[in-house]
């Protein structure tokens, strides 16, 4: 081994703290953009293949009934491959482990056996028998929900009348890998189950034999989408066609495409900052050991070495601590990567994960962090290796310190002199002090992005059940009824009020901008579902016109008093324009609403319900359950408070694990740039504390000095990092917007207040590791060290 | 510094009895200080000679309670310093000891105003620093900086810090060991001032012997121990020094 090399160790070991300290940062980054691509890529990859092998339709349409035959006409449209058709409807289940009604998804499928599109894999026992009216298929999750197995039986109305379903098999489909019931926010397996049954059966209880309510189709990889569309919708109109929909725009799809986007954000956005502060890190305590070494670097050179040489040197140290630093983050990386997708298939219901792991990240990964850590090294190393052997030999002269601008704060202050020292350094040092305030900014900064959601979901929880929907159940009626209905259900035992809701399928243009989405119908005076603006914290009445949620405004770019052309789907040519007269504010879809009344005259006809919105006495709950699963207009039950406790259910799991994450990797960003500066503060003032202890300040004093400096810019970076840490907030909220939900941007004192202790605990932690030095200085030994 | 105690009129400001030190090494024991017995009287200045290795430095860092001894005693008045703590070593630096050293360690971020102004601010009955600063002959240079000022500018800067707080004694470890000769003896008028004005022991280790003359008594050292100690029938003014 060369000489070189083996100071190379020796420096290594006697620096092992500070680069341990360098390399942990290093390998957050380099670990998260693994561990987020991994995952992400591995769920991208066990998305499509579950897609393609149980070929996953491309373009979805609802008719109300269509015959069989016009199948084989759809499938002759330019650029359908396949098409499969079904019959698909709500119904209420009745299982006897819970005492409110459940809701489940019935779908046929054909008599020759699985269906020619979304074909759901069978993971227990088999498909049922075609013609045997008792035997259902149900998606695996509401069968694990309910400890379901193969032979277990469970109670369905299915358009008013009652039967007991036998479970023949359970099954994962690609069309419900993230499986939401309607008027939920999040899944809930137990009251939302997916049954198969055959296509005969199906039929017959829908009055649909021979035809048909669904369809899917795929296409050629040359299709022209929008043309296969309106041809489509051509074919359908005549049936009740309500508008072909693309895979986007498929719930399950569009939930896993969000969260596939927020991996891929997260890979981006968070491993950049650590490799920088990791840079800045390398550079600082790099920058100190040459600045030491210098009269060893004039030696270097006054015997032969070249500069090369020596830069190589320093730089293949820095390369060292990369080095450490990509491992570790490959090893954790890798390990983390797996484990999230595992979690991820898990929570979104693949039968398989295909776990690929791709060699380019890995290359990039290391590229980026050895680059961080090189780059670092060489602005120190060029500092140094410029200058002749002579002048490197002899001692560089004392730090210059001039009259700044600081200095008439000094005046005005008239600081006793420890303070003085603490403004000066920073006065004469001004970029080191600034680098030194972001790094802690930036831990402040990491924590609020990443605990402001916690704020974000009370204030959606608050908006969306509390000021918005205040019912306790959203019931579905199977057809469009009367509003008279309304009294009916008021009249079921436990009822206290009843109001309705019409929804409408529409598609909304303006100018070329257009969305196919539900208008909802209402009267003025309800009060139990209001429209309200989240963002003036108003109710907007639709008294006429229609009234547009925000981001569906935006989305077509319509403002109001803009008139807007509106499509209703399930009636035929039946198109009106209509001017916006306001906006609601939102976190969850895309809402249009109208004056049900408005909606009655527009449509020429009488108020009609779809829905109905109830606030029930807790007491006679069941009751109601029990009318309810037998009432044969009732298509689904939604109980507002369990949609909110399964929200806060699945906040809850990942917020333990997520706070736990984000204060280590803060803390870790805050102990990496203190403790480092600290270190160094020490190794370059030595000399200037060891004077001051001779001259009798106590050890606290001199420690005043020493860490005054960094409990300043620890300070003065805090309030930095809360602002910083809000736009990186808003920038996530910004990403995670959707069309299915957007994520409001509240960061609450609790939030600011955590971070900001995080970051001064570990401050003070590392402060108090470097203060233990301060106290074992051997003073005699640092006064005869030349300087 | 004498090993007898002729002169009863003088209190000591310094005793040692059988003084020690040892550093211990993993190969071998070296051997410091090797039973040292002395008293230094007080407001004089002595000067420490000998060669490096010889033991002046160790026991000046041990009067100054910078080090601790290894055996024996150490009294300053009626003070045992090789019984005080760390904390009362630090009391002891504080309100009693001045030390000035071969490279000056100023405080490079503080003018000379400020510097000296580190130790009024924690001394109780302090000078100002004008009136340090004037005693050692820079009243015109109080606000510059130590990287604006000479050698032997900052060595007296370090001078009236060391003074400033009106210490009993002042320690002085090769004060003009970095300096030239007409730098040099400006620093030694101004000890020489600081113990005629204000009687303040001065213990002064030097490599150059040309010094010794200024002194009321030189100490010479070897090997650990004092050899001889010589009392000056004549001193003699720092500026006929030569050197």
């Amino acid at each position: 081994m060369r000489v070189l090399d083996r100071k190379l160790l020796r420096d290594l070991r006697r620096l092992w703290t500070q680069s341990l300290a360098i390399s942990a940062v290093l390998a957050v980054g380099v670990m998260i953009m693994v561990m987020s691509n991994g995952a992400e890529r591995s769920l991208r990859e066990t998305r499509d293949t579950f897609y393609e092998r149980n070929r996953f339709g491309d373009l979805f349409a609802t008719a109300s009934r269509a015959p069989d035959a016009l199948a084989a006409e759809i499938l002759s449209i330019d650029g359908i491959m396949r098409v499969d058709t079904r019959i698909s409807d709500f119904a209420i289940l009745d299982v006897a482990d819970m005492s409110e009604p459940a809701v489940g998804q019935v779908l046929s499928f054909p008599a020759s056996g699985l269906p020619a599109l979304n074909i759901p894999t069978i993971t227990k026992g088999r498909m049922p028998e075609p013609g045997q009216r008792g035997e259902v298929l149900v998606n695996q999750n509401f069968a694990d929900a309910h400890g379901f197995t193969p032979g277990d039986t469970f109670g369905v109305t299915l358009n008013g009348q009652k039967r007991d379903l036998t479970i023949t098999g359970t099954a994962l489909s690609p069309e419900f890998i993230y499986t939401i019931g309607p008027n939920s926010i999040m899944p809930d397996d137990r009251r939302f189950g997916i049954l198969w049954m055959a296509e005969d059966v199906l039929g017959a209880a829908f009055n649909l034999t021979g035809a048909f309510n669904a369809v899917s189709v795929q296409l050629s990889r040359d299709a022209d989408v929008d043309a296969v569309t309106d041809a489509l919708d051509d074919l359908l109109k005549p049936y009740g066609g309500t508008g072909a929909y693309p895979r986007k725009d498929q719930t399950s799809n569009a939930f896993l495409d969000a969260e596939l986007t927020q991996l891929a954000v997260m890979a981006q956005v968070v491993p950049p900052i650590f490799l920088v502060i990791s840079a800045f890190l390398v550079n600082m305590v790099l920058g100190r050991l040459i600045a030491l070494e210098r009269e060893q670097i004039g030696l270097l050179k006054a015997l032969g070495y070249q500069q090369v040489e020596i830069s190589w040197h320093y730089i293949k140290l820095a390369l060292v601590i990369g080095c450490l630093g990509v491992s570790l983050g490959w090893g954790f990386g890798m390990l983390a990567g797996r484990g999230m997708a595992r979690l991820y298939s898990e929570f979104f219901h693949f039968p398989y994960l295909v776990f690929v792991q791709y060699p380019s990240i890995y290359a990039v990964s290391a590229a980026a962090g050895l680059l961080a850590a090189g780059l670092g090294a060489i602005s120190a190393v060029r500092r140094v290796v410029g200058l002749s052997p002579a002048v490197a030999m002899a001692p560089p002269a004392p730090t210059r310190f001039r009259r700044g601008l600081l200095d008439h704060l000094i005046v005005w202050l008239k600081p006793r002199q420890p303070t003085m020292m603490i403004l000066r350094a920073i006065g004469r040092w001004p970029l080191r002090a600034a680098l030194t305030t972001l790094g802690i900014a930036t831990s402040a900064s990491v924590m609020i992005a990443a605990l402001f959601m916690f704020d974000a979901m009370d204030e959606l929880l608050d908006v969306s059940f509390v000021q918005i929907n205040r019912q306790d159940a959203i019931v579905q009626f199977a057809l469009e009824r009367p509003e008279g209905v309304l009294e009916d259900v008021a009249n079921l035992p436990g009822v206290l009020s009843a109001e309705g809701v019409w929804t409408m399928p529409v598609r909304l243009t303006n100018g070329h901008l257009t969305r196919r989405i539900a208008v909802e119908g209402r009267r003025p005076d309800d009060t139990l579902s209001r429209v309200f603006d989240v963002e003036t914290r108003n109710l907007v009445q639709p008294e006429h016109g229609i009234v547009l949620a925000r981001r569906l405004a935006d989305h077509i770019n319509a403002s109001v008093g803009d008139t807007v052309t509106v499509e209703f789907l399930t009636i035929p040519d039946s198109q009106h324009r209509l001017k916006v007269t306001g906006l609601a504010g939102q976190y969850f879809g895309l809402g249009a609403y109208m004056n049900a009344e408005a909606l009655a005259r527009l449509l020429d006809q009488p108020v009609q319900v779809t829905q109905a919105n109830l606030l029930i006495d807790p007491a006679r709950e069941h009751d109601l359950f029990q009318s309810i699963k037998t009432a044969p207009a009732v298509a689904g039950l939604t109980l507002l408070a369990q949609v909110r406790q399964s929200f806060t259910d699945t906040i809850a799991q990942n917020a333990g694990m997520t706070t736990t994450i984000n204060s280590f990797l803060a803390a870790l960003i805050a102990i990496g740039v203190v403790y480092n500066s600290a270190r160094i503060q020490l190794s370059e003032r030595a000399r200037e504390l060891a004077s001051l202890r001779i001259l009798g300040f106590t050890r606290g004093e001199v420690s005043y000095i020493l860490l005054g400096e960094l409990f300043l810019l620890t300070a003065a970076a805090i309030p930095l990092g809360l602002v910083i840490g809000r736009l990186l907030a808003g920038a996530m909220v910004a990403s995670f917007d959707s069309d299915l939900y957007s994520i409001p941007l509240v960061v609450s004192r609790g939030t600011y207040g955590w971070a900001a202790g995080v970051v001064a605990v570990a401050s003070v932690v590392s402060a108090l590791i470097v203060r233990r030095r301060i106290d074992r200085m051997d003073l005699v030994a640092v006064m005869k060290t030349r300087e | 510094m004498g090993s007898d105690n002729s002169d009863a009129s003088r209190t000591p400001i310094y005793r040692m009895q059988d003084l020690t030190k040892t550093y211990r090494t993993e190969a071998v024991d070296v051997h410091a200080l090797r039973g040292v017995t002395a008293e230094v009287p007080a407001g004089e200045i002595i000067v420490l000679l000998g060669a490096s290795g010889s033991g002046k430095s160790t026991l000046l860092n041990i009067l100054g309670g910078l080090d601790t001894a290894t055996s024996g005693k150490a009294w300053f008045r009626d003070e045992e310093l090789t019984a005080k703590s760390d904390r009362d070593l630090t009391r002891y630096r504080r309100d009693h000891v001045g030390f000035v050293f071969q490279f000056y360690n100023l405080v490079p971020s503080l003018t000379a105003r400020e510097n000296v102004a580190l130790v009024t601010e924690i001394s109780s009955d302090p000078m100002t620093p004008e009136e340090a600063l004037e005693r050692v002959g820079l009243g015109h240079r109080m606000d510059h900086f130590p990287a604006e000022m000479s050698g032997g500018e900052q060595q007296r800067v370090a001078i009236a810090r060391a003074i400033a707080k009106r210490p009993e004694v002042l320690l002085c470890d090769e004060p003009t060991g970095a300096l030239d000769s007409k730098t040099g003896v400006q620093v030694l008028e101004a000890l020489h001032k600081i113990n005629a004005e204000l009687g303040t022991s001065t213990l002064v280790i030097t490599h150059n012997a040309g010094i010794q003359a200024m002194a009321h008594r030189v100490v010479f050292f070897a090997d650990g121990d004092i050899s001889e100690i010589r009392e000056n029938a004549k001193r003699i003014e720092p500026t006929e020094i030569v050197w």
